[in-house]
């Protein structure tokens, strides 16, 4: 929304530029239904005119050329989508341009408020407001992006460690709150005259339906508050799963809300038919889960589309459950959270943050349709107030769900290790908010059977709203007065996910000498048999069998490389913690070689430097231009995914001929890196992926490493020997440590590119790096693995 | 007295209890797993818990079979290996997987966590010096990944290393070029697993143990 008028406002006064743009959009909205009403006389008249020059009535008068002319009609529907997605992201921006505002109310009250200007403006400007919380576009379009964007990046640890009692929450949780809801509801309208009409079934049916945790408003709101990892994924949890059994009592109640009296029968196959749609559903999500990782297999060749696979299996997955009436969340959670693993073992890194990217814009615009579009049903929608029921219902809410999960801890604190305190109990209880999926689903009531429709539905508004705004606000100052546990914003250490490891073996250890069966017997079996059988099938080439903690140790380098090359390279390494350490400090002292040897690099003269400098860019610029020409449907080589199998057969070659090489006791032990490791592939994609490609290496074009150590290897390359004649010095002794000796200021900048070593030592890789080179264009303008 | 019925007529059992802070149930059914494992004998050897099968694919099995026999996890401050513990023993070293009580003081939970901390220490630490030097902690990484079939004894080695370089990181922050960083010595690990939470989580379900169900 530029602010083109002349006026210089210094930039800082943002508060200008979002009121403008809401002024822009509230006008182009009330031009909307005008110019709909003006485009379908411009339609017919055009239309009307043609007929008649056709049937050539010759009495009417010739129009000239229409040289510009308004056709609204044709592009309508999309035009009016795009609109109200444009509106959303605009709100969205303007919000965070005016801190204040977003740090007092969170995001989905103010969207709420903003949807009820939108609607009360179509209102006043005469036009039917349009029924944009169709029930169909909510569950079809609305509503998949947000899960799917959760089960994807759902914890799947903590999840499954509090999967008993998310569980309990979930299910028996939810029967509770519908079935005490809905029973006091039908004691209290019976004794209001007004409402005596309303029987059980009924009431049961808007129970349930008022009583579910809400997922879109849970993300929304707990987003902001920064909660523990542990609550938040109790609630979140608790919401997700709570589908299946809203699913089963609505379609029970539903059924036999007009068919007559429920029998036990008919009860003990709604428990059946609960287990049906929760398996259900997330069997059907397995499946599509596991064809999508075997399809990701594949993709090596077509880069390009591998985030769509990952769309469509996911959304399929949803629509198959959803034609089944089963669980349609549970089976996107499913599918999302079974693919996973496998799919980003496959998959580039550059498809990766496309995933990542796309799910979260997807969700994020969901998500605030979803409120706009609350806000604009409000004011639309037929309205039956009646106080009693309403406020009834909204008091029974709050009770019904304290009442609960008080009731229900006490039971789960018998089984758990690390109890729920009352402070967990009361953030938990708070924290059950109602939203969209209860109004869609009042809407799809149907009027003839429940002539009390329009009272529901504002019920249910008004619950929504009621939890929404009010404990939505009020949940964070609460956090902080509370003092609850906030999220550990620490960076995943090394040694943390080392510890991890050797705890799981040892209380899996522990377990098997006590005799005892437990979890940590079930999960070692599991992730045997996942090794052993499914990540042969699912995962392409080598990757399959690498062990965790050294794919965490290679994202890891692979983040602090990037990290380095984006500070400017080699001055000074961004460390977790800054610190002077470096390898050096640790390694055992060693007694000083037997052969006279200096120990220490030699510092290269300035004037040596550049030279050397000189020398790789050059090189560099020849390998560019070798580089084929683009293709809309090629991505650039990316030198990792092409021929990580030869990378591996020729890396224990290289390590077998140096081997062979300290034999021969040869003084150039520059131990060699192998050539084209997967770390170093990865970490030069991400610098400049277009300069390396792994086909090149094997030709005389120099790459950043040393191939080989000895002179007379037929790989290594002329440049090189630039190097070792600097480094004839050194040389490494007995053992083969693959470390090396630094230099006094550690990382001394770019002066030692070719430095190979195996280690995979950050420091020494982010050396190499620290020269981007004559022209690094940044694919990756932010670390994508955050 | 009805708390000496539950005893089954052993009353070292109560002095057992105390000492380790096991129910009467549970120390009960441990027993009877301890006799299973030593085929009735009075006391453990490391062939006892050779024989257990699921033992066998766990990759960092020889060291906790250690633990067992590592005196420094006796609380007796002693130091050095035995070659045969009795139950007393045994059940020392497994109550430090017990869950912590619910409601404890911030200085007992500090307890917890030192106890426990301090046993994967001792694990760690193999040539009890007190500290985990550079090879021992390589050895460490080395057993985790030896059952994955792909080893690099290289990527091993450099993620001890670098793992060692962040906890000196941690530690020390500031050093001279020259000085050497000796090991991780105690206080050193406590503070580097200061946000693991290791009291949450080692622990050990002793709640619901049947000695039917206890595998050969």
């Amino acid at each position: 929304m530029p602010s083109r008028s002349g006026s210089q406002r210094p930039p800082g006064s943002g508060r200008s530029s979002p009121e403008r743009g809401l002024l822009l959009l509230l006008l182009l909205l009330v031009l909307l239904p005008l110019g709909d009403a003006s485009s379908a006389g411009v339609g017919h008249q055009e239309h009307a005119g043609n007929h008649t020059a056709a049937n050539g009535r010759h009495n009417f008068t010739k129009k000239p050329f229409p040289v510009l002319s308004l056709d609204y009609h044709h592009i309508q529907t999309p035009f009016e989508i795009s609109l109200w997605v444009l509106l959303a992201s605009l709100m969205k921006l303007g919000f965070h341009l005016i801190p204040r505002l977003s740090n007092i109310v969170p995001e989905s009250c103010l969207l709420i408020v903003v949807g009820l200007l939108v609607g009360g403006l179509i209102k006043l400007a005469g036009e039917k407001v349009p029924p944009v919380l169709d029930s169909r576009l909510f569950f079809l379009c609305l509503l998949p992006p947000i899960i799917l964007d959760a089960g994807y990046f759902l914890p799947i640890r903590p999840f499954m460690e509090n999967i008993g009692t998310i569980l309990m929450f979930a299910v028996v949780g939810t029967l509770w709150n519908a079935f005490f809801i809905g029973g006091i509801l039908y004691a209290v309208c019976q004794s209001q005259p007004d409402l005596n009409k309303l029987s059980l079934l009924p009431c049961l049916l808007f129970g349930s339906i008022v009583s579910a945790v809400d997922p879109v408003a849970v993300l929304a709101v707990f987003e902001e508050i920064h909660i523990n990892e542990l609550l938040h994924i109790l609630v979140f949890g608790e919401s997700l799963l709570n589908d299946a059994v809203t699913v089963v009592l609505y379609h029970l109640f539903d059924e036999y809300s007009a068919a007559g009296p429920v029998t036990v029968l008919d009860a003990f196959l709604g428990v059946i038919s609960f287990l049906v749609v929760a398996l259900g559903g997330v069997l059907v999500g397995a499946i599509y889960g596991f064809l999508s990782a075997f399809t990701s297999r594949f993709t090596s060749h077509t880069r390009v589309i591998e985030p769509l696979f990952v769309f469509v299996y996911s959304y399929m997955a949803y629509l198959s459950a959803e034609m089944f009436h089963l669980s349609g969340i549970m089976a996107l959670i499913s599918c999302g959270a079974v693919m996973r693993p496998y799919v980003e073992a496959n998959i580039s890194h550059k498809s990766h943050t496309t995933i990542k990217y796309f799910l979260k814009m997807w969700s994020s615009v969901s998500e605030t349709l979803i409120f706009i579009f609350l806000g604009v049903a409000t004011v639309d929608g037929p309205h039956s107030w009646n106080w009693i029921f309403v406020t009834v219902t909204v008091i029974l809410c709050l009770v019904a769900r304290v009442i609960g999960v008080i009731g229900l801890t006490y039971i789960i604190n018998n089984f758990r290790i690390v109890k729920l305190t009352t402070k967990d109990q009361f953030i938990i209880a708070y924290g059950g908010l109602r939203g969209a999926i209860a109004f869609s689903l009042g809407f799809l009531l149907d009027d003839g059977r429940f002539p009390m429709r329009e009272m529901f539905l504002t019920a249910i508004i008004t619950v929504i709203f009621f939890t929404v705004f009010v404990q939505g606000m009020t949940i964070k100052p609460l956090v902080e007065l509370l003092a609850v546990k906030k999220k550990q914003e620490a960076k995943r250490t090394i040694n943390e996910e080392i510890h991890t490891q050797f705890l799981d073996h040892l209380l899996t250890g522990i377990e098997d000498i006590c005799g005892h069966y437990g979890h940590h017997h079930w999960k070692d079996k599991l992730n045997r048999f996942n090794k052993k059988y499914v990540k042969k099938c699912l995962i392409v080439g080598e990757r399959s069998k690498e062990p965790q903690l050294i794919a965490f140790y290679h994202k890891m380098e692979m983040k602090q490389a990037i990290e380095l090359v984006e500070s400017g390279g080699g001055v000074k390494m961004p460390s977790a913690v800054p610190s002077t350490v470096s390898m050096q400090n640790i390694q055992p002292k060693k007694p000083p070689p037997a052969k006279s040897a200096e120990r220490s690099l030699p510092q290269l003269p300035k004037g040596r430097e550049e030279e050397i400098r000189k020398i790789l860019r050059s090189n560099l610029q020849k390998t560019r231009q070798r580089l084929r020409s683009y293709n809309r449907h090629t991505l650039v080589v990316d030198p990792y995914e092409d021929g990580f199998g030869d990378l591996l057969i020729k890396k224990q070659k290289m390590i077998e001929l140096e081997k062979k090489i300290k034999e021969m006791n040869n003084y150039l032990t520059v131990p060699a890196a192998p050539p084209d490791s997967p770390t170093m592939c990865r970490a030069r994609l991400a610098s400049d992926p277009q300069a390396y490609s792994v086909k090149q290496s094997s030709d005389s074009v120099p790459t950043i490493q040393v191939d080989l150590a000895s002179p007379q290897s037929p790989d290594s390359v002329n440049v090189m020997d630039e190097f070792r004649r600097a480094k004839q010095q050194q040389e490494e002794e007995e053992e083969y440590q693959g470390l090396m000796m630094k230099p006094p200021q550690g990382p001394s900048g770019p002066n030692k590119p070719g430095e190979a070593d195996t280690t995979r030592d950050p420091q020494k890789l982010t050396r190499c790096l620290s020269d981007p080179g004559p022209s690094a264009d940044e694919d990756e303008d932010e670390p994508f693995l955050s | 007295m009805g708390a000496l019925q539950s005893l089954h007529g052993r009353p070292e059992y109560l002095d057992l209890a105390e000492k380790t802070g096991f129910s009467f149930e549970q120390i009960r059914v441990l027993h009877e797993r301890f006799k299973q494992l030593s085929h009735n004998e009075e006391t453990l050897r490391r062939s006892h818990f050779n024989e257990i099968p699921d033992l066998a694919c766990n990759p960092i099995r020889a060291q906790i079979i250690e633990a067992f026999f590592d005196r420094r996890n006796y609380h007796q401050n002693g130091e050095g290996t035995v070659e045969e513990i009795g139950f007393e023993e045994f059940l020392v070293v497994m109550s430090h997987f017990r869950p912590p009580s619910l409601h404890m003081t911030e200085e007992q939970r500090e307890n917890v966590r030192r106890e426990k901390l301090r046993f994967v220490f001792n694990m760690h630490d193999t040539d009890n010096d007190g500290t985990i030097t550079l090879e021992e902690y390589r050895h460490v990484v080395e057993e985790l990944l030896s059952r994955s079939g792909a080893l690099e004894k290289e990527t091993a080695k450099s993620i001890a290393d670098a793992a060692m370089l962040e906890v000196a990181s941690i530690s020390m922050g500031h050093m001279e070029p020259d000085e050497f960083y000796e090991g991780i010595t105690f206080e050193h690990f406590l503070k580097l697993l200061d946000g693991f939470e290791i009291e949450s989580r080692m622990n050990i379900r002793f709640l619901n143990m049947d000695t039917s169900t206890l595998c050969k």
